[in-house]
């Protein structure tokens, strides 16, 4: 057994599962700063990293952590961070310089409530809108979410993949509670976990030519990613640049640059975007939820069906990008939607801008410190 | 003779009469007229001062350095040592120099 | 006030048409695909990306001889060219990364060191450079500074000090000196600065160097050293600014400035850095002040893994 995938039946926290998950899929570098309640990702990372044949290293802040995986990144490992709000607001300059200079990461997003230092120990998900639009400038992202454990393995596992076929930093927004839930996770074997890695080119330039880091193959919108140190010689900014890299400050190359960045994500939106449905051929009433709270959302469609009213979840897997084609399909038949979330509206508004007026949206919200009960959310839909 | 008359050579060593005739190599001044910026760093620091501002105009609007005319009349042509200070100095890549070819086939 | 107007109305249509020179000067500065039949050859061209030059610095800068003085250190080393790499900030030492034809990283403002760490721990066969300017390395990216010379991680520092924000107009800096005007002290700077060498030795760095834009061959020396040396290795290079700094201080052109160093920069190798101060005297405290030996961060980090992986795996 490869010493970087624990195979087999464990009881572990959600922390931890996403470890396990990303030294699965080959991570072999971390560079993190302590935060509560990330903190057991980082130390069980700084466990395994050694045997796994990584480095793991504690940054003074989270802004270097950004920066140092990005570096290690173009060097050609696999590299991950996890943080929670406040981190997250720090990290969010340099996920702008990696999303322009197209690098593959995962940043572990562990919500509580907020803002400022807030509810250090407590769930929350009011990160969801700052995982798309923290960072200045126009970009797309692609946010994940789990709601138990096994999924936090499985979903950085899917992170890192996304990652990587993409060349966009994955941020997986876990919350409090299923990062300290405690629950069975079965590892794979090595065969049977599904890895993508980045397309690296074939071979460096002959000397006299240059090579174009961000050029495309075959009309595609995902440059190959060469590596640092193998006589590439390419010039990676984060100034609006052309395909060769350089530096050029007008228009006409902010237009091809930034609508590139943008529609790599977005013209593959229906590939991205995964999001698990129960009951929901026959609903008229449609739960909208994701990670912790799909479970009460859940209990809350068992408990409505039982009273012989038509509901089913929708439940996010990927919050961004989000599953907008999903919803506007749905609002054709469906009467009523209920977001449930613990925030103040984040993905409420992006549901009822989806639906598009033809299908009724109402906010059960929760600020913080507590997950919904299910009597909760049918009484805020009005069941 | 003490140590301190003769400080390049140790007490007893004796003087090889053929070095006082040494003569520095030649080297030749190359200057890339249309990257230079005019800000005579190499003009000022050129040990052997073999270096004027030119009254000509680069593509940029510089005057670009050239050799002292004096130094093109023939018997001080062979000033430059070619120490590269200017090559150094220079923050265009716009000058450098050049061992003398024939002195090297010697 | 019409007169004046009218003046220079007149003044601008009796200049000479420049339209043929500037074809030619778009034609150096924007080529891309073109290049080589245009320029002609300095012997260490291939070390620079021909189509872009000539760079964006000011006539005299000393950014340019940071450049050639780092390029001919390579070429005296016979160093091998796929394994450097050189990471910078923001600012106008933050375009050297843009000239030189190499693997080259120019990332966000002040978090040059973190992104070199992180590739230097991936990868250690690569031989990291971060080159940047003061405002870059002191200021906003004070901390990353603070904690790779505490970690020894392996890598060479070089910071271009022109004592202001250059790039963005001349605004103080963290090394502008008391009384200097600048863009943002117009009557006067009240921020004293730092004494960068006393900085970086007193945060663990092996190597502390100071040159200037003229010390060119201890420069090159010096680069030489920190690029083969194991840990974390500092170069501090100062540099003239006449557009910014040295106009609003009226210091004179670059060639005033240099000659300014030529006459009272002092060589004083391994004095305390405590003496390299500034401010204290009007002599400039040059010179290399720390060469000491101490285990880097790898090996450390090499040592301890070695020991908790021996026995298998038992986590």
């Amino acid at each position: 057994m490869p010493a970087h995938i624990r195979t087999g039946t464990h009881f572990m926290s959600g922390n931890i599962a996403s470890a396990e998950g990303a030294l699965a899929a080959g991570c072999k570098f971390y560079a993190g700063y302590p935060i509560t309640p990330s903190t057991e990702l980082a130390e069980w990372m700084s466990r395994r990293l050694p045997e796994s044949g990584g480095v793991f290293i504690q940054m003074e802040d989270e802004i270097a952590s950004m920066g140092a995986i990005l570096g290690a990144s173009w060097a050609g490992k696999k590299s991950m961070t996890a943080t929670s709000g406040p981190g997250f607001s720090l990290m969010q300059e340099n996920i702008g310089l990696g999303v322009i200079t197209e690098t593959p990461c995962v940043i572990v997003d562990v919500q509580r409530g907020g803002p400022s230092t807030g509810l250090p120990t407590l769930v929350g998900q009011q990160d969801v809108m700052q995982a798309r639009w923290g960072s200045h400038g126009d970009y797309e992202i692609i946010a994940l979410s789990p709601d138990s454990v096994q999924e936090c393995f499985d979903i950085t596992v899917m992170a890192f993949n996304y990652a990587e076929e993409y060349r966009v930093p994955a941020i997986v927004l876990m919350d409090e509670c299923v990062s300290h839930m405690w629950e069975k996770v079965v590892i794979p074997s090595e065969e049977d976990i599904k890895i993508i890695n980045r397309q690296v080119p074939d071979s460096p330039p002959p000397p006299g030519q240059d090579y174009y880091p961000y050029r495309c193959k075959n009309g595609g919108m995902v440059p190959c990613m060469p590596r640092a140190g193998e006589g590439y010689r390419i010039h990676i900014t984060g100034l609006t640049h052309t395909e060769k890299g350089y530096p050029r400050i007008d228009a006409e190359a902010q237009e091809k640059l930034v609508r590139r960045l943008c529609d790599k994500i977005r013209l593959n939106q229906d590939k991205i975007s995964k999001v698990e449905e129960y009951l929901m051929d026959d609903a008229e009433i449609c739960f909208v939820a994701y990670g912790t709270t799909s479970r009460s959302a859940r209990r809350a469609v068992k408990i409505a069906r039982q009273k012989g009213i038509k509901a089913g979840l929708l439940r996010l897997i990927t919050i961004w990008p989000f599953p907008e084609n999903r919803i506007r399909t749905l609002a054709e038949r469906i009467k009523t939607f209920v977001v449930a979330e613990i925030n103040y509206g984040q993905i409420f508004y992006e549901v009822q801008r989806c639906a598009g007026g033809k299908a009724e949206t109402i906010l059960v919200p929760k600020l913080g410190g507590e997950l919904h009960k299910p009597d909760e959310i049918l009484k805020g839909a009005g069941i | 003779m003490d140590a301190r008359r003769m400080p390049f050579r140790y007490i007893g060593q004796k003087i090889n009469i053929k070095q006082h005739k040494w003569t520095p190599p030649h080297q030749y001044v190359k200057i890339i007229k249309d990257r230079c910026k005019g800000c005579n760093l190499c003009i000022e620091f050129c040990p052997q001062g073999i270096l004027e501002e030119s009254e000509e105009f680069n593509a940029n609007g510089y005057h670009p350095p050239r050799i002292r005319e004096a130094f093109h009349w023939g018997y001080d042509d062979k000033a430059c040592l070619g120490c590269a200070y200017c090559t150094l100095i220079c923050p265009e890549f716009a000058i450098y120099t050049v061992p003398d070819e024939e002195e090297e086939e010697k | 006030m019409k007169s004046d107007m009218h003046h220079f109305m007149r003044d601008v249509r009796e200049k000479p048409d420049i339209a043929p020179l500037r074809d030619i000067v778009e034609k150096i500065t924007y080529a891309e695909e073109t290049t080589q039949e245009l320029l002609e050859d300095h012997p260490l061209d291939k070390y620079l990306r021909r189509d872009r030059i000539p760079h964006i610095w000011c006539s005299g800068c000393g950014i340019g001889n940071v450049l050639i003085s780092y390029v001919t250190a390579l070429e005296e080393m016979k160093a091998d060219i796929k394994k450097q790499v050189v990471v910078s900030g923001i600012g106008c030492t933050g375009r050297i990364p843009g000239y030189l034809n190499m693997d080259t990283f120019h990332t966000t403002h002040g978090r040059a060191i973190p992104f070199a760490t992180g590739m230097k721990l991936a990868n250690p066969e690569l031989t990291v450079s971060v080159i940047s300017g003061d405002g870059d390395l002191f200021a906003i990216g004070g901390n990353h500074f603070l904690h790779a010379a505490r970690r020894n991680i392996t890598m060479m520092v070089l910071c271009v000090n022109n004592f202001n924000y250059g790039m963005t107009g001349g605004q103080l800096g963290p090394t502008t000196l008391l009384d200097d005007i600048s863009a943002t002290s117009p009557f006067g700077n009240y921020e004293p600065p730092f004494n960068i060498p006393y900085l970086a030795a007193a945060s663990g760095a092996v190597y502390v160097a100071r040159w200037t834009t003229i010390h060119l061959r201890r420069l090159i020396k010096s680069i030489t050293r920190a690029l083969t040396k194991k840990g974390f290795s500092f170069i501090e290079v100062l540099a003239p600014c006449p557009t910014n700094y040295g106009k609003m201080n009226k210091k004179g052109t670059a060639l005033d400035i240099a000659r300014y160093y030529q006459q009272k920069s002092v060589i004083r190798d391994f004095c305390d850095p405590m003496l390299a101060d500034l401010s204290r005297s009007d002599e400039l405290v040059i010179g290399e002040f720390v060469d000491i030996e101490k285990p880097c961060f790898q090996e450390i980090q090499e040592r301890i893994y070695k020991e908790a992986t021996k026995n298998g795996i038992h986590v």
